[in-house]
């Protein structure tokens, strides 16, 4: 079981509070979905949960120990992170991207080629992209490419993923098919966290939604709880119906 | 499009590609030695070896050895120094030599000579030149390491390089001696020729502690192609993978330039040439770079003995005109793909 958790975390970028005393769990079974309008600090929350970014105030726990008491291995075999905009720099196959997932696995030495191999097998397959691991990343559709980036993820088998803005600029049925493997990530050993913009993709897929503003979380629970008239209101500035379909929230967005 | 992503040789084998660059290293190392203006029999070669004193010898051991090393390490540190420093920047168009490294170190070579610094202790000129590679590698990745776009990093070196020639000139100007700016100013061409066995003795070492510092980063340098934040998140350390390529360009790029002056471009081309066959992937183009700066070296240094007719046509001269067109190619080709 893994566990992480930011204790009044406070980041701060010239003088201004960019999170302000966040504290948040997240842990496996769960699909959070991160929300809110731009600049709320949704991805310096994700990339300070993640060690990248270092909290001015307050300390982020794995499996609760400080972050700055784990080796980077030990952080990189528990999480994963789907960067935004899936960036790559050098037009390198999809198959050379996905093994670069293994690379926290790579200095033990006890296991064997033949096990990086089979992960890398096996997420390309649960990813489908087992078609386009000799295709150069750089010539993929963004669809194609976020899949290769979150095979690279799942090679890597960490127990929690942290995924920024993975649907984003991506048509329809791409954006249902990469919420759906997310989804399916989650088990009783792994969870998901995902930034997200969509608030319908975000209700439908979501077991929790953490809406932030201004630096801090403004609401956190279930879908259903979280988007409200109000919450809308108050955090985008939105006059918004919320409808149900089946129990699950729809929000229909007035001018 | 679909034709290029399936390119076979991206699958080359590595081994394999090793092996045929290992290969032209040492049938260029063996050209190297044995022609010039004197042809020198291999027999030659046990006279060396007994310490025999026969004037063939004499121009193996002090003249043709030394050359053919240095041209050996001087190319190996420059085409791996290239690879690794478009590796850290995420950018093809880096060169050690275009982007103010060696300017640099030449700069910091020059002021331990006229300090005269470097007559009380042969070891000023190699270690200037690595305090001038070091500040500039530093300086370049400080303006242009966290926005790796082709503009800032070539405007980052081009104001680099104006100040390292600037100071440069300054000092070549203000020279007492005019005979010293003359001989400063054919060392700042970049030349192998009559170097001995005491400046092998002098950048070796550090040429050696320089690659060994590149060799470690090929992990984190593959996991760089990814961007900075991901690699981090895969568990490098990207402050010590920074500290290992600044060090480890600035020893080899310094000791190099500190005995052959600018020999300009071959961190360029051969990185773009090789990158290729090994998929495009940064850890993996270093070895293959080293063998092939030695080998591109190598053949350079062959052709300038035979190119012309009276003065000799200086090494950095020659990699220069080769490498200026390729670089306007390669300007051409990378605005045509849009980035």
């Amino acid at each position: 079981m893994t566990f992480l958790a930011a204790r009044n975390i406070v980041v701060s970028r010239s003088n201004k509070k960019v999170i302000d005393n966040i504290s948040i769990k997240i842990g496996p079974g769960e699909l959070v979905g991160l929300i809110g309008p731009n600049g709320a600090g949704k991805t310096t929350l994700l990339k300070s949960l993640l060690g990248i970014v270092k909290p001015t105030e307050g300390s982020v726990y794995l499996n609760d120990m400080s972050m700055k008491t784990l080796s980077r291995n030990y952080v990189a075999k528990h999480l994963g992170y789907l960067a935004q905009g899936a960036p790559c720099y050098w037009p390198v196959t999809v198959k050379n991207i996905v093994e670069l997932g293994c690379l926290p696995h790579t200095y033990d030495t006890k296991k064997v080629d033949g096990f990086i191999s089979n992960m890398v097998a096996d997420s390309m397959a649960s990813t489908g992209i087992s078609d386009l691991q000799l295709r150069k990343v750089t010539s993929l559709s963004g669809g194609e490419r976020t899949l290769t980036m979150l095979a690279r993820c799942l090679a890597g088998q960490a127990p929690l993923l942290l995924a920024d803005e993975p649907v984003t600029g991506l048509d329809p049925s791409q954006q249902i098919k990469i919420m759906q493997l997310l989804k399916s990530q989650v088990s009783s050993k792994s969870g998901v966290v995902a930034v997200l913009h969509d608030l319908n993709l975000a209700a439908k897929y979501c077991s929790r939604l953490v809406i932030m503003a201004k630096g801090k979380i403004h609401a956190d629970g279930m879908p259903a709880t979280v988007l409200t008239a109000q919450n809308l209101s108050k955090v985008y500035g939105i006059k918004a119906q919320i409808r149900y379909l089946d129990g699950q929230p729809i929000i229909l967005v007035e001018s | 499009m679909e034709h290029d992503n399936k390119s076979p040789v991206a699958y080359f084998p590595y081994p394999g590609l090793l092996f045929l660059l290992a290969a032209l290293v040492t049938v260029l190392f063996i050209m190297s030695v044995f022609w010039g203006t004197v042809s020198i029999p291999a027999i030659t070669l046990l006279d060396v070896l007994f310490g025999d004193n026969s004037p063939s010898a004499i121009i193996l051991r002090e003249l043709r050895l030394p050359r053919a090393i240095l041209a050996l390490a001087v190319g190996a540190s420059l085409g791996m120094s290239g690879a690794a420093l478009q590796g850290l920047l995420r950018n093809p168009l880096a060169e050690p030599g275009l982007i103010g490294v060696s300017g640099s170190a030449a700069l910091g070579s020059v002021i331990a000579f006229y300090s005269g610094l470097s007559v009380t202790y042969t070891l000023a000129l190699p270690v200037g030149g690595m305090i001038g590679a070091c500040f500039s590698v530093g300086l370049l990745y400080y303006l242009a390491g966290r926005d790796p776009s082709i503009l800032t990093i070539i405007l980052a070196g081009v104001a680099i390089n104006a100040v390292a020639g600037a100071l440069t000139i300054l000092a070549l100007n203000l020279a007492p001696n005019p005979f010293a700016a003359f001989e400063v100013f054919f060392w700042l061409l970049g030349s192998l020729t009559d170097r001995s066995m005491k400046h092998l003795f002098m950048a070796l070492p550090f040429i050696g502690i320089g690659v060994c510092f590149l060799l470690s980063t090929s992990r984190g340098l593959d996991a760089l192609t990814l961007g900075e934040d991901v690699a981090f998140s895969l568990g490098i350390s990207i402050k010590s993978l920074q500290a290992r390529i600044v060090l480890g360009i600035a020893l080899a790029v310094g000791a190099s330039v500190s005995v052959a002056g600018v020999v300009g471009f071959v961190g360029l081309v051969v990185p773009h040439l090789l990158r290729p066959f090994v998929g495009y992937r940064p850890g993996r183009l270093l070895i293959p770079c080293a063998l092939g700066g030695a080998a591109l070296t190598l053949a350079a240094d062959i052709v300038v003995r035979f190119a012309t007719q009276g003065p000799e046509l200086q090494l950095g001269v020659l990699t220069s005109l080769i490498g200026a067109p390729f670089f306007l190619v390669l300007v051409v080709k990378t605005r045509r793909e849009g980035r």
